[in-house]
Formats: structure tokens, sequence, C-alpha cells
């Protein structure tokens, strides 16, 4: 029997504002453990949180950006479990009636357009981090320590219809969301460091069957390709199952990045009651349409849209608007640079083709390194102007990247200035002549192909920086002479 | 008369006479603690040296022209779920043994700012779990009026330190009568504000939606003083509302003419001792007099109150208490071997039986497949329940009943019968479920213990309340006569 896969995605995004959810505190990385932290997040007796208005126009931004529809009037719940890192034992989050519902986001997969559904975006809290020692996990270990920083950094959650239908499909419907949810500027999109986060819902059923089948919850995906792998594992696992005539059993499944397969981490029967209940706490968010289009006028353009505006205003194919718009940061400095240098192909070629395997081997953004959007433009105009060869341009423009230096600095201090100098040139073509009798005499009597031999000998002696016509023109001209 | 038998406005007209100072005033009551604290047991712990340390310091101020307000120089005593930085804190419950807040409750650090007293933190049924104070951890609060019956709760101490002359305002918390069925245990006034008339930033939750700070008093001027004091709004807590306070003493009017009184025919009925009965006919005949006009009205959710109470507040509580798991603060079990164990015994040692029970029922309320059933249809019955008050207050100014069913009983006499003992709420229960604010004030004895008459009025009526309490006072001497100790 073939089976048709079906996959939904729960992401998980942290929010990029300054303070935490509920409290002040601030959300900043690295700090020391139990240094971002106050009576509110550490949930002392008596406290109450106090709902950041940031967290909520983050949200509504994204909601507007998936095209949802933003709720007048959203609540909070609680979310009941105990764990010791989440001191009041219940995290705060939206059960009903969350802040958006019903948006969608349209991907294309092997060149057609796909629309994935979304259900809802929400709003949580994080909850902190445990220390283990002597083991890995909590089980095992000999103690362990808490850590509340990260307590009530804001959470968006968002999740999708079950509209996925292959692990490629949502590796590239996360790289597009991620895209999206960094071009909002709502979260730094980085799934290594767990800033996204997500998990998928998989399930199988008969092609045509419109019911769906058992599903399985696969958690520990850390990046795009993660995804896809722990997906193509999951769904290998599914169908020999059923192929053999065994029934899929409803889990939460643990993906294993260094052997690539699932395991059980729980079943349905050990799932959790959560005793959801409206935050009594908290009063019910209003959105009213004034502030939902206050916050709609602060979205810049987003992927596809630049996507599109790529192609068509600066005539670039669609592989490259995609892969410069797909980091929003890239799409920028493009911009900036196109401001200052016309030729927008090849300055694209160099962007992503140099630039981009320069920040790749160091593990750098656009955003990282020593190059600003004039000294590149300034860069690609001598090159244009034959000032400097693209040979000596490149290994520049490492050298630019490496010592942050101008190229003007570089090329002064290095000589890589194209030697178009006639006067010089010439000079050093008749050295070559002198140097070199035997070859002379075999030319002059016929063999002029070794006039090769002697730009090759110009070019040797300048070391690449000399100007190759005027080379040619001045060594045939020297030779006929001679 | 000595210092601590007078009032805050009394002793604020001294100081501001400067016939007396805030060094005296705090003398005189700790040296009535010493006296008689020994029999009454209201309070968990005693600030002796940082009042007397305080009260000097304002002195100092007060010498140097700073200008004083209504509480400077006022022993304040504080409910011991009210948060107070730096000072044990503990709901009396053992889980929080030895728990040291880090902060203030907003309450607390606007009094402190008003120049008023911290005298001592206050006995209450755990987490404010109970109708007796029985329900501590650490002692039996007595009735002062008669000390082998209960003084009410669960601001027992509260209200058992202004009966006893032990402070001069106490702060009590109400999620079901906690303020006000005590305060006519111990025949003294209480009110519980609407619900976010004040902030409970600090208050150490029980139900959320129910809970409201407010101030336990000799008088009802004192009453109407303390709460202009702690309420308005707090940006830490996005459940109080954003309206500006009156000066509560404006509406201390003795007049009553022309008010609609309703008085609740329910709660002059079945299960309510004749005593009782009789002290509130005979209030409102008076109030009738002064007049008011009187008429009885039904309320029929009323019965419904208890019980739709006993699932949400419950169920709130579950939640709310879950914190307390020996991670953070507070008490952790030294039989712990792993974490759940550490989970288990930390909370079977640190909570008693009543919060154990209540915890039970409302997880209970909530889990999955009794959520609708329990949770869900308790709140439907709190909004018909809201809907019967809309429907009344469209009628009547103020609604009146009895405050509890019967006097203090007996101490002991219902500690094994929760029901009986949820059953004395019957009459406050309902205004919680509504957010709506009332007051209790003495209206007269049944063999020798306070009867409280309840005042009830709409959302945000609390000058109204005021007025009707502060008139049926000016024409009674109930709040005049106090225990004697």
């Amino acid at each position: 029997m073939k089976y048709e896969t079906v996959i939904g995605l729960e992401i998980h995004a942290q929010l990029l504002t300054e303070s935490k959810i509920f409290c002040g505190c601030s959300t900043k990385f690295g700090a020391a453990p139990n240094t971002n932290i106050c009576p509110v997040c550490t949930g002392q007796p008596g406290v109450l949180p106090v709902l950041n208005r940031k967290v909520v126009e983050f949200a509504v931004k994204t909601g507007l950006a998936l095209k949802g529809q933003i709720a007048k009037h959203s609540i909070f719940a609680r979310k009941n479990y105990f764990y010791p890192d989440l001191p009041k034992n219940y995290q705060i989050s939206q059960y009903e009636l969350p802040l958006v519902v019903k948006g969608h986001l349209d991907v294309t997969v092997n060149g057609e357009t796909k629309r994935i559904g979304i259900t809802r975006v929400h709003l949580e809290e994080d909850a902190g981090k445990l220390v283990h020692k002597g083991a890995a996990g909590l089980k095992g270990s000999t103690s362990s320590l808490v850590d509340l920083n990260r307590t009530g950094v804001p959470l968006m959650e968002i999740v999708t219809e079950p509209d996925i239908r292959s692990p490629e499909e949502a590796k590239i419907f996360m790289q597009d969301l991620r895209n999206l949810l960094v071009y909002l500027g709502v979260c730094d999109g980085n799934m290594e460091e767990g800033s996204l986060r997500c998990d998928a819902n998989v399930s199988l059923r008969p092609e045509g069957q419109k019911e769906l089948g058992v599903k399985t919850e696969v958690k520990n995906m850390n990046s795009f390709r993660a995804v896809q792998k722990a997906l193509e594992s999951e769904i290998k696992r599914q169908t020999e199952m059923l192929g053999s005539g065994e029934r899929i059993v409803q889990e939460t499944r643990l993906f294993d990045d260094t052997t690539g397969t699932t395991t059980p981490m729980r079943s349905k029967e050990e799932a959790h009651d959560y005793r959801y209940f409206p935050e009594p706490d908290l009063v019910p968010v209003e959105v009213d349409k004034k502030w939902i289009e206050t916050i709609e006028k602060t979205i810049s353009e987003l992927p596809a849209a630049k996507r599109a505006r790529f192609m068509k205003d600066f005539g670039l194919p669609e592989l490259d608007a995609t892969v410069l718009t797909d980091d929003k940061a890239l799409a920028d400095f493009f911009e900036e640079c196109l401001k200052l240098y016309k030729n927008a192909k090849n300055l694209s070629n160099w962007t992503i083709g140099e630039l981009t395997a320069y920040m790749k081997t160091k593990k750098l953004g656009i955003k990282d390194i020593n190059l600003t959007s004039s000294q590149f433009a300034e860069m690609l105009g001598m090159v244009d102007k034959g000032t400097i060869s693209r040979t000596s341009a490149k290994s520049a423009l490492i050298k630019m990247l490496d010592e942050g230096k101008s190229i003007h600095d570089i090329v002064s201090g290095s000589g890589l200035t194209q030697i178009s100098d006639e006067v010089k040139i010439k000079m050093i073509v008749l050295e070559v002549i002198q140097k070199n009798h035997p070859q002379v005499a075999q030319y002059k009597s016929g063999k002029t192909t070794l006039a090769a031999f002697f730009v090759g000998q110009v070019m040797k002696e300048t070391k690449g920086r000399a100007n190759p016509e005027v080379v040619n023109r001045i060594v045939s001209e020297e030779l006929n002479k001679a | 008369m000595e210092l601590f038998e007078l009032t805050a406005h009394e002793l604020h007209a001294k100081l501001d006479r400067k016939e007396t100072s805030a060094e005296e005033i705090t003398k005189s009551v700790l040296t009535r603690i010493s006296k008689v604290e020994n029999s009454v047991s209201a309070f968990m712990s005693i600030n002796i040296d940082e009042a007397l340390a305080k009260a000097r310091d304002i002195d100092g101020q007060i010498a140097s022209g700073k200008p004083i307000t209504q509480l400077t120089g006022i022993p304040i005593a504080i409910k011991d779920n009210l948060c107070t930085k730096g000072a044990i804190t503990t709901a009396s419950s053992k889980i929080l043994q030895n728990y040291i807040p880090p902060y203030n409750a907003t309450v607390v650090e606007k009094i402190l700012q008003a120049g008023a007293i911290s005298i001592g933190k206050t006995n209450l049924d755990e987490f404010a779990m109970g109708s007796s104070t029985e329900n501590s951890a650490y002692k039996v609060t007595k009735n002062p009026w008669n000390l082998k019956t209960v003084p009410g709760g669960s601001s027992g101490g509260s209200a058992a330190s202004i009966a006893a002359d032990e402070a001069i305002l106490a702060f009590g918390s109400d999620t079901g009568g906690s303020i006000r069925q005590p305060a006519s245990f111990c025949g003294v006034v209480g009110l519980k504000p609407t619900y976010g008339r004040v902030s409970r930033y600090g208050l150490i939750a029980f139900a959320s939606s129910l809970d409201q700070i407010g101030p336990i008093t000799k008088d009802v001027t004192d009453a109407a003083i303390f709460l202009t004091a702690m309420a308005g709004h707090d940006p830490k807590d996005s459940t109080s509302v954003e309206l500006p306070v009156p000066d509560y003493r404006r509406s201390l009017i003795d007049d009553v003419k022309g008010l609609k009184i309703g008085i609740v025919k329910e709660l002059l009925g079945k299960g309510i001792d004749e005593a009782v009965k009789r002290s509130i006919t005979e209030a409102a005949d008076l109030l009738k007099k002064l007049g008011a006009k009187i008429e009885e009205i039904s309320m029929p959710t009323f019965e419904y109150g208890v019980p739709t109470y006993y699932l949400l507040a419950t169920a709130e509580a579950s939640s709310n208490l879950e914190r307390y798991d020996g991670v953070k603060y507070g008490h952790r079990s030294k039989e712990a071997d792993d974490l759940l164990s550490m989970y288990y015994n930390t909370r079977r040692e640190g909570f008693g039986p009543e919060v154990k029970r209540r915890i039970m029922l409302g997880t209970y309320a909530l889990s999955a497949g009794y959520y609708d059933a329990y949770y869900l249809k308790a709140q439907k019955v709190r909004t018909l329940i809201k809907q019967d008050f809309d429907k009344a207050f469209a009628k009547f100014d103020v609604l009146i009943s009895p405050t509890s069913p019967t006097v203090a009983f007996k101490i002991g006499e219902k500690v094994d019968d929760p029901l009986s003992m949820y059953l004395s709420d019957i009459a406050t229960i309902p205004v919680n479920l509504a957010g709506i604010p009332a007051i209790s004030i003495p209206c007269g004895f049944d063999n020798g213990l306070p009867v409280g008459l309840q005042i009830i009025g709409k959302a945000f009526s609390e000058e109204t309340i005021l007025r009707v309490a502060y008139t049926y006072e000016q024409n009674t001497e109930w709040h005049k006569q106090r225990a004697k100790l």
C-alpha cells in the first residue's frame, strides 16, 4: 500500500525583546547564572505577572506577516506541571483564545508554490535551565542546579495545520519561516542555540484516505538539516511498521542527531494532564484596530516581496535573488552596495560567490565581517576599470576581510595595482627580450607562437599585475622591431 | 483612657496636636501586647525593636516639621500572608517556616511610606484557608470576647489583635469572607474592597480571582482612612483597576435618608441563628427609622455560592500552591533522595490537612474529563450570581445580611466537620464571587459574643457602604464596647 505523509509543525521562537514577558528582567543571553532574576520570575510567594506590551506587538507583527487573524480579545492560561526549571510549577501560556489564528505561509517546493496553513500563534514564557552533575539529565545526577535567567523569556509558539507532505517541505517551511521571523526582527532564528525550536507531528495514511493516521510527536531537532533527517527517519520507521502490519503508538519521540533515529520519550498514557485554566492574575489582552495599524506600519518588506523585487528591478536570476534575500542582512548589504556600484549581476556574483564563501569558512554573518558596502563597491569598481585584475581582487578581498583594510591600503601597500603604465611595461618587455635571445631568434624565424612565452615572462616579472592586453600589444610590437 | 484603646483617627488628632508621640503610642500598644498576647495569641511575630526604632524616627521627622499623614505613627498589624521585606512571612504554613521575602507587598510599602509602624505579623488559617484560624500550623488564636471561642478566620489574628487592642489597625485579606467573618466574630469593623480596588502584589495567593486585601479596624472612620491609604492602581498588579481613589472619609455622612436597602431573604432563614436574625432585623429597623427604605430581596443563587466557591477557589489554589516544592525557598524535606520524593515529602510535611484537602479538590476540578463539569460549570454559576447582584443593585443602593450565620463557635467545635465550617461563609462568599465590596460592623451580642452586620454594595461603591455603616455606627453603641481581657 502507498502511504501519504502528513506533517504538522509546532515552532517555538524566542522573542527579541529587551525584557522578559512578565517582569522587567533582562533577556540577555550568557549572563552569570541567576543574575537576570527578580521576585516575579523566580516565583516568590505573592508576586504577580504583568504582560510586556512589546511581546504582544511582536506576536501581532508575526500574525500579520502570516496573514492571520489578530484576536481582539485573547487570554492567557496556566499550564500546570512540576519541574524544577519552572519556578511556579505552572507555565503562563495561551490555550483558549490565542492571539493569532488562521494564517498561512506560502513556500516554494520544487518550483511550485504551496500554502501551509497556520493554526495559531500564541505567547508563553520560557522555563529556566538545569545544570546536572554526574549525569546528562536529572535522572542519575548527583545534584542539579537551577539557573532562572531564561525563566520568563518570551516565547512565541506557531502551530501549523497538518499541511506538510514531506520532510523536504518541512525543512523549506522552517527555513522560510525563520527568514520571515528574522526579517520581522522578532527572533534571531538561531536553531543551534535554541532560540528557534521545532517539534513535529508525523503520521501516515493510505493514499486517498481522508482521516489522519496515528501520529507521533518528534522533538529535539536542532537544525534545518535535523528536521529533514528526523522526519525521514520517523517516516521510514512508521512505513516499515505499517508495512509489517504493526500499529503506530501515539507517543513523543526524541531525535538523536548522532544516530539519525528517533527513540520513544513518553507515551500518550504517560502524557501530562496540564489542567489548563484561564490565568486569573492577568487581564485579557485587548488589541484594537488602531494598535494593529501602528504595528503594521513597523513591518518592512518581507522575503517573498524582496525576492520578487530583486528579480524585477535588478534583473537578477531567481537563484541569485533567492540566495541574497534568504538572509536579510545580506540583502540589505547588497542594496547598500548597489547604491555605489551599478552592475547588479556582477555584484551578486561577488556577493554570493567570494563573499559568501569567506563567511561560510569563517562561520560569520555579513554583520560580523570587516567589510563596508563602500569598500566592497570600490573594489568592484577598480576591477571594472582594470585597475586590478579579477585574480588580484580575489586575494585582495580576503586581505580586506582578514585585516579590515580598505582596497586602497592593500593595493598601495602590496603593489596590487595593475601595471598599465606603458613605459613601465615596455621596459620590462625589453628586458625580457634581451634575456631571451634564442627565443627571439626562433620567433623571427617564423615561430610566432612564442609571443605567448614572452607575455608569460612579462607577467611573471610583474607578478601578474600587468594589464595583459597592454603586454600583448607591446610584446608583439617589440618582437617585430627586434 | 490608654493610648492603645484609641482609634487611628483619635491618635492622629493627638499627634497632630502634639499631645503624644509615635513612641508613646507604640510603647502603649507593645505594653498591651505584653499583657494580653499570652491569652489571645494573635501574632506570629512581634517587631518590638524595629517598631520602637521606627517610632522614634517618625517622632524625629515630626519634630523637624515633616507633615504627618493619617497613618503617621500608627501601629499596624500585618496579616502574615502579606510579604514583608527581610521579615519572615509564613502564611501560617510550615512550608514557609523560614521564608524571608525579598520584597514588600505594595500595601505594606504604602503604609510604611505613609509613616505607619509595623507592629507585627498576625496569625491566620494556613494560606488563608479556613474560617476559624485553627488551621494555622503554629498556634490557635483566641477570640478576645471569650477565649474558649475562635476569632473566626482566616484573618483571625488580625481581627483578634484589633479586638484585644494589640494594634490600632490591621490588614486582613478576604477570599470568601476572611476579613468580614473574623471582624464579625471579634466585634470589630472589617471591609472587603471591590476586586481590583487594592493591589494584591505581595499577598500570598490563595485564589487569585477572589483575593482582596482590606482593613480591619475599631470603627468605620478608621476603615475609611485605612482603605484610602491602601487603595489604588498598582502597575505590578494588572488586575488592580485604574480608577482614582477618593478620600473615603468624605463618605462618612451620618445620613441614610432615601437610601434603598435590600435585606437578603435567604440569609434570614434556615441555618441562621435566631439571635443573629434578631440583631439583623433590629439593625434593619434602625436604618429604616433613620430614613432608609428597607425591603426584602430574594437572591436565589446565594445557595450555590458555597459549592461554586469551593470549586473555583480550590482550583486556583491548587495551581497557586504548586510553587511550594522545596526547590527555591521554604521547607525542603530531608527525606528526599530524588526529585519526586523531594516534591512529595516536602509537600506532605509542609502542608496541613485543610490545605491538602483543597489542593486535591482543586486539582480534581481542573482535571481532564472533569473540567467542564466542575470548573467550567462553577464559572457559569459565578456569572449567574453576579447577575443576581446586578439585578438587586438595579433596585437597591446596598444589601444587608448577617456576616455569619452564627456568633463565634467553640475552639475545636468544627475542626472535624469541614462542611459545617465551610457553611459559616455562606453570607460572605457570594460577595467575593461577584467581586463587589462589603463591610461587616458590630450590630449586637449573643451570649456575650458579637454579631456582625454585613453591608454589601455594587462594584466600587465603597463610599455608599461606608456611609450606611457610619450612620448605623453613629446611632448605636456596639462599637464602643470592648472585650474584657
